[in-house]
């Protein structure tokens, strides 16, 4: 194997890394608030709002029904108009938080489902105000299982930003289908996937540590 | 301490589910109060109107001369600040330690964390777990969690205590530490207890008074000895265990 080989792959584990964890975060930043609205104003929530919740419903559904490759696509003269251009992990970052966003509320929503509806009974018979309940209730007791959702975010956005590699976003996705498909060079085509699946195993490692490390329950 | 006129509550948009329907009773001050029923009586619904989680369809209740149903926003809020509550699932903050957990409602009342630690120090001591402040609630057991929520629920210095089946996930030792525990806390901090349960040995044990009630109505009330004693009613035997249940 040349360098200049060596390089490229090096080349595609930053962009894959870059395009992942920078769209994971972004994400985040729509889809945690999103999520929490979506529980706090469903039926059971500490402040139900039907039509608010119904709106938030059809939001997460419509961006987790559009296959990524074609949001990809359609979303090219919002991208140009964000970064300036359509080419590059940059850009394809405007789609990955777009399509990861609303997967990332469903997740925070059933975080927040799962928990025992009587803490937060308890916290409002001591007064809490909701404010006080999301930030000191909900989400502390979320944790470790928004940290186990956030392995599933990341994880697939290392797969979609694969996919964003086909419109030239670059990564390890990019190599894979220039060299395995275009050039018929399966041998970097492997060594593509075998460095995927090592990032992935790592990824998943990573945050299964840190989850079982900050969850008090299982002492 | 608590006055309850005509209280009735309803479910369901068309009002279909009677829950209580015209719950007459008042609690004196410093008393040790139960309410007894089967499930689905509607003696939680009443606990839950009381501790303002529920808001009553008609009727009045009054807290320490304080007319509560209605209330909203802040005053509701100042109003829960003023009662204690504790459950039959404890309800603890799994993520939070033992002390963590007690400062809890002097940390939503904003006190300066040092008094909150200490304040809550002594109610540890209290409840006899100061060597758990730093554990965390999967550490310990029924009864250690249920004491640990007893301390959470006097952080604020309530006058009344809602007791919501405090001793049903319990074995009966454990059952009997947490009702002295309770009267100990009746007798020296003067604090009014009301205790939902349906078993009658908690009645028995720590009650100085008692409702009962079945099927949503208050169907009679008195002295515990005189209740238990000379029961009126046929649930009330049915709960002393004096008669076959049949098919109820």
């Amino acid at each position: 194997m040349t360098t200049k080989i060596i390089f490229m792959l090096l080349e595609g584990i930053g962009g894959t890394l870059y395009m992942t964890l920078l769209s994971t975060l972004f994400a985040y930043l729509i889809g945690l608030p999103l999520g929490i609205l979506t529980v706090i104003t469903g039926r059971n929530g500490i402040k139900p709002c039907r039509k608010l919740n119904m709106v938030l419903g059809w939001i997460v559904n419509i961006g987790r029904s559009i296959p990524f490759i074609i949001l990809i696509v359609a979303l090219i003269p919002f991208t140009k108009f964000v970064i300036g251009r359509t080419i590059g992990p940059t850009a394809a970052i405007v789609p990955l938080v777009i399509a990861a966003a609303p997967f990332i509320a469903r997740l925070v929503e059933q975080s927040l489902e799962e928990l025992d509806s009587g803490i937060v009974e308890a916290a409002k018979t001591m007064g809490a105000s909701n404010w006080q309940i999301i930030y000191k209730v909900l989400l502390p007791e979320a944790i470790p299982s928004l940290i186990r959702g956030g392995s599933i975010t990341t994880i697939t956005l290392i797969g979609y930003s694969a996919m964003a590699g086909c419109v030239g976003a670059g990564g390890l996705g990019d190599i894979a289908i220039r060299y395995g498909y275009h050039r018929y060079q399966s041998d970097i085509m492997i060594i593509t996937i075998i460095l995927l699946v090592i990032i992935v195993q790592v990824i998943q490692c990573i945050f299964n540590l840190a989850a079982n490390k900050i969850d008090k329950r299982n002492r | 301490m608590i006055e309850i006129t005509g209280l009735t509550k309803v479910f369901g948009a068309d009002g279909s589910i009677r829950a209580l329907d015209n719950i007459n009773l008042s609690i004196a001050d410093r008393d040790i109060f139960g309410v007894i029923g089967m499930s689905g009586a509607g003696k939680s619904t009443l606990l839950r109107c009381i501790a303002l989680l529920e808001q009553p369809t008609a009727g009045t209740i009054s807290i320490d001369g304080q007319p509560v149903q209605g209330l909203k926003n802040a005053a509701l809020i100042k109003m829960r600040r003023e009662i204690g509550v504790i459950f039959q699932g404890y309800n603890l903050l799994m993520q939070r330690t033992v002390i963590k957990n007690v400062m809890f409602p002097l940390e939503i009342g904003r006190m300066p964390k040092e008094a909150a630690l200490k304040r809550a120090m002594e109610l540890l001591e209290l409840v006899g777990l100061s060597d758990k402040a730093q554990a965390y609630p999967s550490q310990l057991s029924g009864g250690q969690k249920q004491r640990v929520a007893i301390a959470r629920a006097l952080a604020v210095k309530p006058k009344l205590l809602l007791c919501d089946e405090p001793t049903s996930a319990l074995d009966s030792l454990t059952t009997r530490s947490i009702l002295d525990l309770l009267k100990e806390i009746n007798k020296e901090l003067g604090v009014t207890i009301l205790i939902i349960t349906h078993e009658i040995g908690v009645v028995r044990a720590i009650c100085n008074r008692v409702a009962v009630i079945d099927n949503s109505n208050l169907i009679e009330m008195g002295e515990t000895s005189e209740v238990l004693e000379h029961p009126k009613s046929d649930i009330t035997r049915l709960l002393l265990g004096q008669t076959q249940g049949g098919d109820r």
